[in-house]
C-alpha cells in the first residue's frame, strides 16, 4: 500500500517519540502556506462545524430515549452527563428492550471505556493540568478526539478540541431536548445528509495518519475488519471497542522501535 | 429515587469516569514506549472501526444504503483531492442528500 516516497522520510514520525502530535502533518492537509493565523483559525472553525452537524443527532437519541420509557428530565440528564452517544443509545435501547436496569447501564458504561483509551492519548496531546482535568473529561468523544490528533501542534489541538467540545456538547443536548420532546418528528436528519457526517468527519480526520505510515493504515484496515466482522454477533459499540486489538497487535508485534516497520511490511 | 433515574446517574457517573482515567493516568506509565505507541495507534484503530460501522451497519446488521456509501465515496474524492475538512463534509453529506432526494436508498 505505502508508495515509496512515502516510506524512510526524514523525520519520520513514528520514529520519533515526541509527545506532542507531529509538525510534518500539516504539509498533508491543505495548510496555505504564510497564513500562519489560519493555524489558529482553522481548528476551532473545523471544530465548531463538525459539533454543529453531529449534534443534530441527538434528536434521534431524545426521541429514541423518550420512547423507550426515559422521561424528557432523564433523557437530558444522559446528554448533559453521560455526555456519550454510544452509551447513551446503548442504555435507552436495553430499557426499551425490557432487560434489567443494572445489566442496561453495565452495558452502557463498558461501551464507554474507549473514551478511557482516547483520554490516555489525549493526556499527552492537551497537557491539561489540575482541575482542568475534570472539564476536559467531559469533552473526551470521538469527535473532539478525531479532530485534536488531526492538528498540527498542541495550540491548534487545545484549540480544535476546545471548539468541538463546546458546540457538539451545546448542540447534543438542544437536539436531546427537542427531540424528547417531539421535534424529532418533523424530519429527518438522514435526509439532509446528517447521519454521513460522523463517517465522513472521522475519515478526513484520521486521512493524515493514514498517509503518515504503513503501521497506521494496517492498524485502521484492522481496526474497520474486526468492527464490521464483529457487527452481526456482538451488541452495537462492542465492535468499535474491539478494533482497538488491531493496535494492540501492532504494538506487540515487535519492539516498538521496530514494530512500525515490521507492520510496514506486512501491510504491503 | 426511581431506579429509571438510578439506572441513569450511574451510567453518567461510569461515563465521566471513564473518561478521566486517561487524563489522570500517571505520566511515568506513558514514558513506556508501548503504551505511548499503543495510545498513539489506539484513535486510528477506534475511529477506522467506527467509519466501518457507520457506514456499512445498522444496528447489528450489516447493510448497504447506496446513499450512505456515495456519500462516504464522494469524501474520498475529495480527500484525494486534498480538498479542506469543511467541503469534504460538506460534499459528502450533500451527495447522500440529493440522492435520496432523488429516492436512492
Amino acid at each position: 500500500m505505502a508508495t515509496p516516497h512515502e516510506r524512510g522520510r526524514p523525520g519520520d514520525p513514528v520514529r520519533d517519540d515526541s509527545p506532542v502530535v507531529r509538525p510534518e502533518r500539516e504539509g498533508t492537509r491543505a495548510v496555505h502556506p504564510g497564513r500562519e493565523d489560519a493555524r489558529a483559525v482553522r481548528p476551532v472553525r473545523d471544530g465548531i462545524l463538525l459539533g454543529l452537524a453531529v449534534g443534530v443527532s441527538g434528536l434521534a437519541f431524545g426521541a429514541a430515549a423518550v420512547s423507550a420509557g426515559l422521561s424528557v428530565w432523564q433523557a437530558s440528564a444522559l446528554s448533559l452527563l453521560a455526555y456519550t452517544g454510544a452509551s447513551q443509545f446503548a442504555l435507552a435501547g436495553a430499557i426499551a428492550s425490557g432487560g434489567s436496569l443494572l445489566a442496561g447501564a453495565t452495558g452502557a458504561i463498558l461501551l464507554g471505556s474507549r473514551n478511557a483509551l482516547y483520554s490516555l492519548r489525549l493526556a499527552d496531546v492537551l497537557r491539561v493540568r489540575g482541575l482542568a482535568r475534570l472539564l476536559a473529561a467531559q469533552g473526551v468523544t470521538d469527535e473532539s478526539t478525531a479532530l485534536a490528533l488531526a492538528q498540527p501542534d498542541p495550540a491548534a489541538a487545545r484549540a480544535g478540541f476546545g471548539a468541538t467540545f463546546a458546540a457538539l456538547y451545546l448542540t447534543w443536548n438542544a437536539a436531546t431536548l427537542a427531540g424528547a420532546i417531539g421535534a424529532g418528528r418533523v424530519g429527518s436528519p438522514a435526509a439532509l445528509g446528517l447521519d454521513v457526517v460522523g463517517p465522513a468527519a472521522f475519515l478526513a480526520l484520521i486521512w493524515p495518519r493514514l498517509a503518515s505510515g504503513g503501521t497506521e493504515r494496517a492498524v485502521a484496515a484492522g481496526g474497520a475488519v474486526i468492527a464490521l466482522t464483529l457487527t452481526p454477533v456482538l451488541p452495537p459499540g462492542a465492535p468499535v471497542i474491539l478494533a482497538s486489538v488491531a493496535a494492540l497487535t501492532a504494538v506487540l508485534g515487535g519492539r516498538p522501535d521496530v514494530a512500525r516497520d515490521t507492520a510496514t511490511e506486512a501491510a504491503q | 429515587m426511581s431506579a429509571m433515574w438510578i439506572a441513569v446517574l450511574a451510567t453518567a457517573a461510569g461515563c465521566y469516569a471513564l473518561k478521566l482515567t486517561g487524563l489522570i493516568v500517571p505520566e511515568r506509565l506513558l514514558a513506556s514506549p508501548r503504551l505511548r505507541r499503543f495510545a498513539e495507534l489506539v484513535p486510528v484503530a477506534l475511529l477506522a472501526g467506527l467509519v466501518a460501522v457507520q457506514a456499512g451497519a445498522k444496528g447489528s446488521a450489516l447493510v448497504l444504503d447506496p446513499a450512505r456509501l456515495a456519500g462516504l465515496a464522494a469524501a474520498v474524492v475529495a480527500l484525494l483531492l486534498r480538498a479542506p475538512f469543511l467541503v469534504v463534509i460538506v460534499v459528502a453529506a450533500a451527495t447522500a442528500a440529493l440522492l435520496r432526494l432523488a429516492g436512492v436508498g
